[in-house]
Parts: C-alpha cells; sequence; structure tokens
C-alpha cells in the first residue's frame, strides 16, 4: 500500500480528538481516520509525544471527549483546536473521583 | 505424502489438548513455597509455582484459592502434578480435585515430617513423573481443542488502534475455527459496557453479564476513591491514555466481533461443548488475570501491549504483541511480534492478523515465547477479602 506514513490518527470520522503516530512539534500535519480511511490535516499548538492527543475542534469546559465514536471522557477546562488534551484539561465522566 | 500437521498438542487423559508438558510442584500454601521450589531444584525440569496464600482465608475468598491451585493442575498444559502443604487434608482436597483428569498427581505435607523429609520423599515422585512425562508424544491439534486467552496490560493509545485490533483477528479466526477464549477485565469495559452486553446470545447470558460489571465497579466506585494512575494505570497515562472510558475502549477493541456465548466466575472452567467467547469476571492487573484463566483451561495467552508490560505465566505461553514503535525497539526481547507497520499503513489489518497466526501456531506446536525464554512466570492469586 503506497500510503505516507500518517502524522496523526482518529478512530471515526467525527472524532474531536487524534493520537500523534510519532513524537510531533507544532504545525500542519497530515493524518486520516482508521474506520473511513478519510485523510485530512490539523494545526498542532504544542510538541507532543507519540500516543498523546490533541483536539480537532475548540472545546468548552463539560464538552463531550468523542473517540472510536463514542464519548471516553469530559473538557474540565476549556481547550482550543489544536491544543494538547490529557488529565489536565479531560477527566472522567463516570468515575468523578478520578481527576488530576 | 504425509505432511506435517499444521498444530500439534499433547492429549490428555481426559481428552483436553495442551501445548506444553510441564511437571509441577504445587504448594497449597505460603509455607510450603520453600520444600516445592527445593524439589524443583533437586529434579530440574520439574517447575515450582511459588504464591503467597493459602492460610486462614474462608468462604469465597478460601474457594477461589482452591479453584486457582486446582485448575492450574487440571489445565492440559500440566502433565503431572506434585502438591505440597503444611497439612494433610487441605493438600488432598487439591490432588483430589486435580485428579478427575486422570493425570498424575501426588500430595505431601510436612507437619509431623519436616521439609527435608518431605522434600526426599516428592522429589522421588517428582523425578518418576517428568521421565514419564518425558515419553508423551505431540499428535495432530485442532483449534477447537484449545482455549485461548486474551488480556492487555500496560496499553497506551497505540493499543486501541493496531496491537488491540490485530488480537480481535484472532480472536474472530480461533473461534470461526471452534475454538473458544476468554475475555475479562471487568473494571476495564467501563464506558463501554454497553457494547459488550449488546454481543452477549441471549438475555439470560446479558443479565448475568451486567450483573457481574455491577457488582465489580459497586465495589470499586463504594471507595470513592480517585483512581487515576491505578486505573489508568500510571504507564496507560505516560502513554497517552486518559480516562477509563478511552482505555476500556481500546481494550473492547481486542475481543473480535463474534457473540460472547457466556459469562465466567474467576477461574470457572467453560462448558466444554459450548465453544466460543467468554467473558470471565477478573481483576484488570495482569498477572492476576492471566492466573484466573490459565486455571480455567486456557493454553495459550495474547497480550497486547503499549508502553510494553513484561508479563509471563508459569504453565501457559503469553505472547505479546505491541504497534508502538519505540516499545518493539526498546523492549524487543519481551516482544513477540512488532505490529507497528500497521499504524504506518505498511500492511492492513487482514495481514497483521495473519502474522498473528503464525505466531500462534508456532507456539502452539512449541516455539517458546519471549516471556517462557525470559523465565516471567507471575503466578499471581485473586484475593477477594481479608484472611481470618
Amino acid at each position: 500500500m503506497a500510503i505516507t506514513p500518517p502524522q496523526f490518527l482518529l478512530h471515526h470520522d467525527g472524532d474531536n480528538v487524534a493520537v500523534a503516530m510519532e513524537d510531533l512539534e507544532p504545525g500542519t500535519l497530515h493524518g486520516r481516520s482508521v474506520k473511513q480511511g478519510t485523510e485530512s490535516t490539523a494545526v498542532l499548538n504544542h510538541a507532543i509525544p507519540l500516543g498523546h492527543k490533541f483536539a480537532l475542534t475548540d472545546l468548552a469546559e463539560g464538552d463531550a471527549i468523542i473517540k472510536y465514536g463514542i464519548k471516553v471522557g469530559l473538557a474540565s477546562a476549556n481547550i482550543k483546536k489544536g491544543d494538547y488534551i490529557h488529565t489536565h484539561n479531560m477527566r472522567s465522566y463516570r468515575w468523578e473521583a478520578s481527576r488530576a | 505424502m504425509g505432511s506435517k500437521p499444521r498444530l500439534t498438542g499433547y492429549r490428555r487423559q481426559n481428552g483436553t489438548m495442551g501445548i506444553r508438558n510441564h511437571v509441577i510442584i504445587l504448594p497449597l500454601d505460603d509455607l510450603s513455597n520453600a520444600a516445592a521450589e527445593a524439589v524443583a531444584k533437586v529434579i530440574p525440569g520439574t517447575l515450582a509455582l511459588p504464591h503467597a496464600f493459602g492460610r486462614l482465608q474462608f468462604g469465597e475468598d478460601l474457594e477461589l484459592t482452591f479453584q486457582t491451585l486446582i485448575g492450574t493442575g487440571r489445565n492440559p498444559n500440566v502433565a503431572a502434578v506434585v502438591v505440597i502443604g503444611i497439612e494433610p487434608k487441605w493438600t488432598q482436597k487439591v490432588a483430589d480435585g486435580i485428579a478427575t483428569t486422570g493425570k498424575p498427581v501426588a500430595a505431601f505435607s510436612i507437619e509431623g515430617k519436616g521439609d527435608l523429609q518431605v522434600i526426599a520423599d516428592a522429589s522421588r515422585v517428582a523425578a518418576m513423573f517428568l521421565q514419564d512425562a518425558s515419553e508423551l508424544q505431540r499428535e495432530e491439534a485442532e483449534i477447537g481443542d484449545m482455549i485461548m486467552s486474551i488480556k492487555c496490560g500496560e496499553s497506551d493509545t497505540t493499543s486501541g488502534l493496531g496491537s488491540c485490533p490485530t488480537t480481535s483477528q484472532a480472536v474472530d479466526r480461533w473461534v470461526a475455527a471452534g475454538g473458544t477464549v476468554f475475555f475479562g477485565e471487568t473494571s476495564e469495559l467501563t464506558g463501554g459496557e454497553h457494547l459488550i452486553a449488546e454481543r452477549c446470545i441471549d438475555d439470560a447470558c446479558r443479565n448475568l453479564f451486567q450483573t457481574t460489571y455491577d457488582n465489580y465497579i459497586k465495589v470499586i466506585e463504594s471507595t470513592g476513591a480517585n483512581l487515576l494512575g491505578s486505573q489508568p494505570t500510571q504507564g496507560n497515562i505516560a502513554g497517552g491514555l486518559t480516562t477509563i472510558e478511552e482505555k476500556a475502549l481500546g481494550n473492547i477493541a481486542k475481543t473480535g466481533s463474534v457473540p460472547v456465548v457466556g459469562v465466567l466466575k474467576p477461574a470457572q472452567e467453560p462448558d466444554p461443548k459450548k465453544k466460543g467467547l467468554y467473558f470471565m469476571d477478573t481483576s484488570s492487573a495482569a498477572a492476576e488475570c492471566v492466573t484466573l484463566m490459565a486455571a480455567a483451561g486456557a493454553v495459550i495467552h495474547l497480550f497486547p501491549t503499549g508502553q510494553g508490560n513484561v508479563i509471563g505465566n508459569p504453565i501457559i505461553p503469553v505472547l505479546k504483541l505491541t504497534a508502538n514503535i519505540k516499545t518493539a525497539r526498546s523492549m524487543k526481547e519481551h516482544m513477540d511480534l512488532d505490529v507497528s507497520g500497521l499504524l504506518r499503513y505498511e500492511y492492513d489489518l487482514t495481514k497483521a492478523g495473519d502474522m498473528m497466526m503464525d505466531v500462534i501456531d508456532r507456539t502452539v506446536n512449541g516455539r517458546l515465547c519471549t516471556a517462557e525464554v525470559m523465565g516471567h512466570r507471575e503466578y499471581t492469586f485473586t484475593k477477594l477479602y481479608i484472611s481470618a
């Protein structure tokens, strides 16, 4: 398969977070969705390591974080498109006591 | 020309099929570890399985310890068992539970004799068991004869993208070929438990699954604890996983697409006539979970990892695979399969599944997995509550 290795992957079209496929520096990146194979570009605001996530849309505190096409948590702060997402700005909606 | 059978194994007296041929020295309790380990030193080639429990347990917790010990001895990868305990009654109970398989079992107890006498007596029997086991021949095996178990660990976001979907391929192919698969990790379904419930074959199965899940979660949630660092683990978080829900969906990504045919208690053997995918109620801690699944009869385990778990088991091969290229490179000696190329689109999921099945076939046929080579033999009991 002659596909350029993607710099980020999202599971489903419509997910609002993507996963870094290498250690990434801020800038414009190319990626694709695993399920549908849709190619896309995104701008990353911070350097993030392989496997970590960034936002594909602006999110307000309390908004659902969608991955695999399913809610996997809530924004615990306002998040800008392209921002790094982890325990500092995202939390479980099932286990409310579980937070950084 | 007689082509070699694709898969081979050891047919046990009760018809089950093993892929290893261990003679184990099984301590009933922590006090008997020293004697069991001494026997395994006197008779190299036998394998001692030291563990931390077996004293003053009671009720359901005691029953689970018995079930774990007996199930370990009953596992088809085990040819013969020497049980050593501090006193004769529970020692004999474990030996009797194993003996119904028809395999050779002997029981020894320490009180009134001392370690040295027991080591001498047990070593003579262990030597005989080992010689007898060495004469057993491999014969043609079918996937339908064997149980595979799956559990992931030190997962990261690459697990849900690569190593877990690859495992899914193996699960679907194993079940399609008439085999049985166990998955577990009850708390690690949180946020995706509805996906498992939807896959249960009937209402009875679905209700049992839901009750089992709810009961486990009730215990965890009733503590009110902040689980960040425990579930997800610090390793998960270092790998980019943020919440239990995110981790759960990656976990579920390894369970294939086949229906869930039954729900098992920890270490419970499935109905041998009912093949397919079973959910087992287990901890998500790697060694506890694999120990319980081996005690229920799994003969081979698939273990997708992201950040690099090093787990093995004394009696069943634990095959570790990763789609994290850093882990594949930095922990090569612990990895049986690198599927990081999947995330670079060097090959597709079907090809990754083919690569997985190739490693499984070779391991079934006797190739040692990395955990066996590295001496990883984690044998860890699940404790349900305090001892008396």
